[in-house]
This record gives structure tokens, C-alpha cells and sequence, in this order.
């Protein structure tokens, strides 16, 4: 069961004004929000950022609570750069000196700004797949890499591949826990042991797991001829993606932060 | 009758503290008495598959006990561990669970983990392969290399080779036509008379049920709203049928045949009882039809 828990940028259906975004107005939103978040250099900046998230969250009504949740695995990451660069800064402006070690306040404010980052990354990126749905959202990146083809990149084949890959996650999560059910119920025992053991407890449970994987594989593209798919050439869509008013506002709203996130570093806010 | 399984007051809530947050089961006490072929039915998503896989330990009550001879059987973990040997399941479509390089190998994957010598595992292997009618010559071979219904044979023989006291099978005959059907439902019953073990029959199929098992235990929300014998759990026809169950054909005719004015026992499921009461009401003379 502790598998299905698993938020793995779960798609949170909703109506609000960012789930109702072009799905390509979304990416190239976060697009800028990524660029920008790396421009930023000190609080002001950050601020502005902070800002960005939260009127972003705010409209797309997505409980914070499931927000913070996804911050859960990355958090161990976060304190880990954030030792490093505390201890591995250099400045002017000692406060602790023991041994071999040496903590600046550079070193602080460094360690805490990037703990910031990290979790406004990870943030931004979380509300951009929980308020679109894996499908629009390969639609958009499709649409988006469209130039692509002109040197020959299989664009909608990879953005096929990559929607027939988040629609099965679900699939076969669910069959990983059927199956260790299945065996734990013949006496396998996937918790103890030591690494070899485990390693090996794992076989009854990868073997079905790779068969019904590669069944699926089969049927699915059976089915997929069936209906007559000859890939990407001259295929219409029932969703056509269309830009509207608000589209066009949101991306200018990011282009004016990310041009002033750029100038107000550069004075070193 | 002695209790042999025992649920008091089982309760399951999935992702609790989430916002997917459902609960599976509702205060629910089931009993198994030693040595009966019991019946559990219920339509998707009524919560028997998750009755059954607290039975034998696989999953952890939110709330209430799981009592197997008696004994809870999360008090120690070793006893966790006996009541799956003791408790044999056989999931839907167990085909899929298949993964050694011969029948062999897989079907005593049971008895190894359960940590019995080799000549033990070889009876039991053997014994199991001639329960569900596969012969000596296809135990070498790749489970793979078989077609679907030997495939659920031998998944089945891998859970009957532990020998265990109560046997669950969800759902066993799924997909298969009806002589495959027929053989699978004829191993199990074998398997009941020669071992005197408890089978426990989970199945969506009124008919099914009803020509197999001695009792029935219907499972609706979470709950189980009655049991007993088939002929006793038909006759609340309607609500079965509000349930999505609906009841056999031969029960929905002599229904139909009461709501029209017709004095007849409603609670028949099988062709031989249908027979035996038209001729018992001809022969009481002048029916009122």
C-alpha cells in the first residue's frame, strides 16, 4: 500500500485560472521562473520570487499542504547542499572558527539562499504538473519542440513515448504491489535480510513484473494499429491548443520579472 | 462448528490522513468455520478483496483483530508469518505471479521459503501438480512455454503446495471457458475432501457461487449485510439486486413467478431444485395460476 502513496507530480484537478493556461504558456512560465530564480542573488530578489510562488499557488488553489508534502523527499538534498556551501564558503566575515572548519556569514547567507532555491524550484515545477494533466502537458512540450523537426528530431514520436510512459507509472505501480502481494502471500519476504538477500528476494517480484511490462508493451501497440497510428505525419487533434488573452498576459507578466529579477541583481539586491 | 478464521470489529481505511482517504471496511466480524466451502460475494470495489488479504496477514487492520485459531495473529510476528502458510491465497488472475524456469521451481517456491527439507517439497510439488491435473513431463517445462489456463494451474498447485489449513481463491475461474471452469472448481473441491481444509470461494458470479459453496457471505460497503445458505441469502433477492448482484437465473424466475400470483418456494438456485418444486406444487394439485 506504502507504494500507491507515492506523489509522484500527481495531476490535482481543478478549474482555476492557471489549470484553464495554455499548457505552453505553463512551461514557458516556468521556463522564466527557473531562469530568473537563478538570477537571484540576495533577499530583495528572492522576495520578488517568494512573491511569484505564492500568487501562483494562491490562484491555482492547490492546497499548500500537498505542496509541502512534495518537498518531503528533496529536503535531505536541500540540507545537504546547504552544510556543504556553509562550510565550503569563503568570506570576510568569520563568526565561528574550530579546527579545519570556518563559518563565514557569506557561508550562512549562501547556505540558507540556496535551501531557498531548491525548495522554490522544486515548488514552482510541483504547480506547473499539479494543474496540468500529463496529457496537455506532453501536447504543449510537443507543440513547443514543433521547430525541432526541421533538423530531423522525432519530436512527436518522443512526446508519445513520454505520455505512454506517465500513463503507465500508475499502471504499474499498482501491479508491483499486486504481484509482492502475490508472493509475500507464497512466504517470499522482501523486508529483511542483508543486501544480497534483498537483491535476491527481488526476482520473484521483478521477473512478472518485466512479462506483464513487455505484454502490455505488445497489446498496447496492437491496439494503437488498430485504430490506424502511423505516428506524428498529418494527424489531427481533438484538444488543438489556442492561445488566448490571459495566455499572452501571463507570459509578459514573467518576462517583466525575469527582466527585472536580471537588472535588480546586477545591482547586487 | 468450530471457528477456524475470525475477524472482530475489522476495520481498513487506505491512505488514511490524505486527502484520497477512503475506508474499505466498517466494523466488520466474518467467521470461517473449520472444514466448510464458504462463499464470498460482492461486486468491484465492495471490499472483499481486502477482507481477504487481512485474512492471511497481508494487510494490517486500521482497526479490530484477525483471529486464526483463536489467536490474533498480529500479537507476535512469527505467528504473522505461520498464518500465511496456514492461510493459503490465490489471487486474481495468479498467472501473473509466475517466474522461475519451471513448473517445478515455481510451484515450490511456497514450501522453500517455508523452509521444508528437500524430499518434503518434492511430495508436496508432486501432490499439488496432480491436484490441478498437470502431468509429470510438464513440470520441467517453462511455466511461459503453457497456455493461459495451465499457467492459473500451476499458480494455483504453488499456493495448495503449502498445504495450507484454509485456501482463498479470488475470483479462480475468471477468464476461463466454461470446461476450464468446470476443472479448476473440481481441483478445489478435491483438494476440500481430501485435506478437510476450509476453502473460501471469493467470486462475482451468483451462479458459480451458488452451485459450489455450503454458505454465503455477501460483502456490500464495507459491510456485510448477510450470510448464510445460498437458499436462505436469495431470498433477499431485491436487495441483492439493488446491490448490483443480482441472484441466479433459475431464483429470478420463481420470483418473478411469486410476484405474479403463483404460491412457490422463491428460494431455489439450481435446475434440480426448480424441478423439484414445480413438481411438488403440480402435484399438490390445482395451482392458482
Amino acid at each position: 500500500m506504502a507504494l500507491k502513496d507515492i506523489t509522484l507530480g500527481q495531476y490535482f484537478p481543478g478549474n482555476s485560472l492557471v489549470h484553464r493556461l495554455d499548457p505552453r504558456t505553463k512551461l514557458i512560465a516556468v521556463v522564466l521562473y527557473i531562469v530568473a530564480l537563478f538570477l537571484a542573488k540576495y533577499f530583495v530578489t528572492y522576495a520578488i520570487m517568494f512573491g511569484v510562488l505564492a500568487l501562483s499557488i494562491a490562484i491555482s488553489h492547490v492546497p499548500l499542504k500537498s505542496i509541502l508534502r512534495g518537498l518531503k523527499p528533496v529536503l535531505f538534498i536541500a540540507i545537504f547542499t546547504a552544510v556543504l556551501n556553509l562550510f565550503y564558503t569563503t568570506g570576510t566575515h568569520v563568526l565561528v572558527h574550530f579546527w579545519i572548519f570556518t563559518i563565514t556569514l557569506e557561508g550562512v547567507f549562501q547556505a540558507f539562499f540556496m535551501v531557498v532555491r531548491i525548495m522554490m524550484l522544486i515548488s514552482g515545477t510541483f504547480l506547473l504538473t499539479y494543474t496540468t494533466s500529463p496529457i496537455l502537458l506532453t501536447d504543449g512540450l510537443e507543440s513547443l519542440l514543433n521547430p525541432l523537426k526541421k533538423i530531423k528530431v522525432p519530436v512527436h514520436e518522443l512526446a508519445m513515448m513520454m505520455s505512454i510512459a506517465l500513463r503507465f507509472i500508475p499502471t504499474l505501480i499498482e501491479e508491483t504491489d499486486k504481484i509482492m502481494s502475490a508472493q509475500r502471500a507464497r512466504g517470499a519476504d522482501f523486508e529483511s535480510g542483508n543486501l544480497i538477500q534483498r537483491a535476491k528476494a527481488l526476482i520473484p517480484l521483478l521477473v512478472p513484473l518485466f512479462i506483464s511490462a513487455f505484454r502490455r508493451a505488445d497489446e498496447l501497440a496492437v491496439a494503437m494499429e488498430c485504430r490506424c497510428y502511423h505516428g506524428g505525419e498529418g494527424r489531427t487533434r481533438l484538444r488543438q491548443l489556442r492561445y488566448r488573452g490571459i495566455d499572452y498576459m501571463t507570459i509578459a507578466f514573467f518576462l517583466v520579472v525575469t527582466a527585472a529579477v536580471f537588472v535588480l541583481a546586477r545591482f547586487g539586491l | 462448528m468450530e471457528a477456524i478464521i475470525e475477524t472482530k470489529q475489522l476495520s481498513h481505511i487506505y491512505s488514511a490522513g490524505t486527502p484520497f482517504e477512503r475506508g474499505a471496511l466498517v466494523d466488520v466480524d466474518f467467521t470461517a468455520y473449520k472444514g466448510e466451502y464458504l462463499g464470498i460475494i460482492g461486486h468491484t470495489g465492495s471490499g472483499k478483496s481486502t477482507l481477504i488479504q487481512h485474512l492471511n496477514g497481508l494487510l494490517k487492520p486500521t482497526s479490530g483483530q484477525v483471529l486464526f485459531q483463536g489467536q490474533d495473529i498480529w500479537s507476535d510476528p512469527k505467528l504473522t508469518r505461520f498464518t500465511r502458510f496456514q492461510v493459503g491465497l490465490v489471487f486474481q488472475y495468479p498467472e501473473y505471479q509466475l517466474f522461475e524456469e519451471t513448473v517445478y521451481n515455481d510451484i515450490a517456491f511456497g514450501p522453500k521459503n517455508m523452509g521444508l527439507d528437500e524430499k518434503e517439497i518434492d511430495r508436496r510439488v508432486r501432490e499439488a501438480a496432480y491436484f490441478v491435473g498437470l502431468r509429470d513431463d510438464q513440470l520441467d517445462k517453462s511455466p511461459f512455454e503453457l497456455s493461459g489456463g495451465q499457467k492459473r494451474r500451476v499458480a494455483i498447485a504453488g499456493v495448495i503446495a503449502m498445504e495450507p489449513k484454509v485456501l482463498i481463491l479470488d475470483e479462480p475461474t475468471a477468464g476461463l471457458d466454461p470446461v476450464g471452469v468446470e476443472s479448476i472448481l473440481g481441483n478445489i473441491r478435491d483438494y476440500h475432501q481430501v485435506h478437510n481444509a476450509t476453502i473460501i470461494l471469493v467470486s462475482h458470479s451468483m451462479e458459480e457461487v451458488a452451485r459450489t459453496v455450503d454458505r454465503l457471505v455477501v460483502v456490500n460497503d464495507g459491510r456485510i449485510p448477510f450470510h448464510g445458505t445460498p437458499r436462505e441469502v436469495f431470498q433477499h433477492g431485491g436487495e441483492l439486486e439493488r446491490m448490483g448482484l443480482g441472484v441466479p437465473q433459475m431464483t429470478r424466475v420463481f420470483h418473478r413467478l411469486r410476484n405474479m400470483g403463483v404460491d412457490i418456494d422463491p428460494s431455489v438456485y439450481t435446475i434440480d431444485q426448480a424441478k423439484e418444486a414445480i413438481l411438488r406444487k403440480l402435484r399438490s394439485g390445482k395451482g392458482a395460476v
